[in-house]
């Protein structure tokens, strides 16, 4: 059989991180843990990409992810990365697979605003919580891993590795749901929904499934940004937020699991570099890049990958 | 033969235009039966409720003896009752092989031969072959393999119709129902068009009912026809006796006589 390249491919990233990270400086393992956070959501609205749902409303899950992390700390005293990252993922699951059932009936624009209605909720029930902060939200406990608390110039390092370690774990398995037949129903519902039906498989519960999945993703993200920045609060889940991460997934384009990191990463750079050169107008030149991408590359960064490949 | 399929006084309204009023018929096994009538006639609702797009206001409709006038279209349709569309429902950013494929894959999920825990997937049931090479085979069968990576939105209107009726077959159906399958092709093409869908379905086995204007398409390859007026069955008969009813010629084909 052939060996899959991306699989290759993540092996490698994994293997660079993982031998490189103690030599990079510690903003550098800060951006790239973010991008990790970033890809995680951005990966999931490729799933629903796909399907032909934009999402306005990811950072309703990011959030949820952020903040059930944070509650592990605050009310149990629990700061273990990776049992954040997995209370994360349960508490954004649970949600999406409730909201689901509303959701997975909608398409197109009743889709995206019906998403971003219920991510302002979050943001709205949050900004009211005293409990949870209110608008200034609450400090993260300091990130240990397996009940070991990293010396100081080492967590970032040890938040970076468990980052990366589940990231692309988690590429991987939707890597492999692409090619299962639910996965690749995604461009069948996007085109016509009517011959999905007709040949016996169910829309709404092809593209429940897909919600969920996208959930956990963003839900995991929430939590790994919450614990490397070290703080939350309700701007997680507000609407310029999911704006963040439709723009990553635009970026990165719809063609292999890699491409949401790589997205978020390059994103995180032009973001870093536009706010270093110019405070005032960064935001100016992030659309500027965006308008440039979609101009000439429809299809998104991956796309100048894939065009090399054919090539070589 | 034995009955495969039984319809038993299907009503259905539209507001005030009836759409069937007591329509009664019965299909045997591996029969190939033609429906005629002008456009509003009734053809079209008749294939809708099968297929459980449009369910009647009374009356029941029994495959194999079971009652499926309640179930969704998908469950129908992994019944073993496939349909194809006057209008061809494809998926057209993909290719023409793709197209298959998504087919393909669907029935191997149904039957519990791939998914995320499957190392390999299975073959599909009905053709005991892997998915891809099922895939060659349909599209060999229909005239299509020329076609195999071109975009479904940029093929000829024959071959849509072709692969629109091709993506049917996937499931191995038990009863095919092809909705004016030859219309918007010429009149020299819709015989040897026609020849090749029927070859290419009764090498597979089905029962095969079509909805069909041109009669002489009709007197050519049905056994049997249904005459659909005003929401009717005002004929049901071979198909030289059925076009020669008087109610035929009047209603349906047109005094020619």
């Amino acid at each position: 059989m052939r060996r899959d390249r991306t699989v290759v491919l993540v092996g490698v990233i994994l293997a660079a991180l993982l031998a490189g990270g103690p030599f990079l400086p510690q903003w550098a393992m800060f951006i790239v843990t973010i991008a990790f956070a970033q890809g995680l959501v951005a990966l999931g609205l490729m799933l629903l990409l796909r399907a032909g749902l934009i999402s306005f409303g990811q950072a309703l899950y990011y959030c949820l992810g952020a903040y059930a992390a944070g509650a592990l700390g605050r009310f149990v005293g629990i700061g273990d990365i990776l049992v954040q990252m997995l209370a994360g993922a349960l508490a954004a699951g649970t949600a999406a697979f409730i909201l689901g059932f509303l959701l997975a009936k909608y398409r197109g624009i009743f889709f995206g605003l019906l998403s971003l209605a219920l991510s302002m909720i979050l943001y709205g029930l949050l900004v009211k919580n005293e409990a949870l902060g209110s608008t200034d939200g609450f400090n993260i406990l300091p990130s240990t891993l397996f009940g070991i608390r990293p010396g100081p110039d080492w967590v970032r390092y040890t938040v970076m590795a468990s980052a990366a370690v589940v990231s692309l774990a988690l590429a991987l398995i939707v890597h492999r749901y692409l090619r299962t037949p639910l996965g690749r129903l995604a461009p069948a519902i996007k085109d016509n929904e009517i011959r999905v039906e007709y040949m016996g498989a169910s829309a709404r519960y092809a593209v429940h499934v897909k919600y969920v999945i996208a959930a956990v993703l963003a839900g995991v993200g929430g939590a790994l940004a919450a614990t490397t920045v070290g703080h939350i609060d309700p701007d997680m889940a507000f609407w310029t937020t999911s704006g963040e991460f439709i723009f990553v997934t635009i970026l990165a384009g719809t063609g292999n699991v890699i491409a949401p990191f790589a997205g978020a990463f390059i994103y995180g750079a032009i973001r870093t570099t536009a706010y270093d050169l110019s405070p005032n107008t960064w935001q100016l030149s992030l659309g500027t890049a965006l308008l440039l991408i979609i101009v000439f590359l429809p299809e998104g960064l991956w796309s100048l990958f894939k065009r090399h490949a054919r090539h070589s | 033969m034995p009955v495969i399929l039984d319809a038993r006084g299907l009503c259905k309204n539209f507001g005030a235009v009836t759409a069937a009023a007591e329509v009664n018929a019965a299909i045997e096994k591996d029969s190939v039966v033609g429906l005629i009538g002008t456009n509003g006639a009734g053809k079209t609702t008749f294939i809708n409720m099968i297929t459980g797009y449009i369910k009647p206001d009374q009356g029941t409709i029994e495959y194999e003896g079971r009652d499926i006038t309640p179930l969704p279209p998908r469950d129908i349709t992994r019944l073993g009752i496939c349909r194809s569309f006057q209008i061809p429902q494809l998926y057209p950013s993909l290719t023409v092989y793709e197209n298959m494929l998504v087919g393909l894959g669907i029935v191997l999920r149904n039957a519990r031969l791939a998914g995320f825990f499957h190392r390999r997937e299975g073959d599909v049931p009905g053709y005991g072959k892997p998915a891809h090479e099922v895939a060659e085979h349909l599209l060999e069968r229909f005239g299509l393999a020329d076609y195999r990576d071109r975009n479904a939105q940029v093929l000829p209107g024959g071959a849509r119709k072709l692969l629109d009726i091709a993506l049917t077959m996937v499931a191995k159906p038990r009863i095919l129902l092809l909705d004016e399958p030859t219309s918007g092709v010429s009149a020299q093409e819709k015989f040897g068009m026609m020849q090749m869908v029927l070859d290419a379905v009764r090498a597979e086995g089905a029962t095969v009912l079509f909805v069909e204007h041109d009669m002489e398409v009709v007197s050519r390859f049905a056994q049997r026809v249904l005459a659909f007026y005003d929401g009717r069955i005002i004929a049901d008969a071979p198909p030289q006796a059925a076009l020669a009813d008087e109610n035929v010629r009047r209603y349906v084909s047109g005094n020619r006589a």
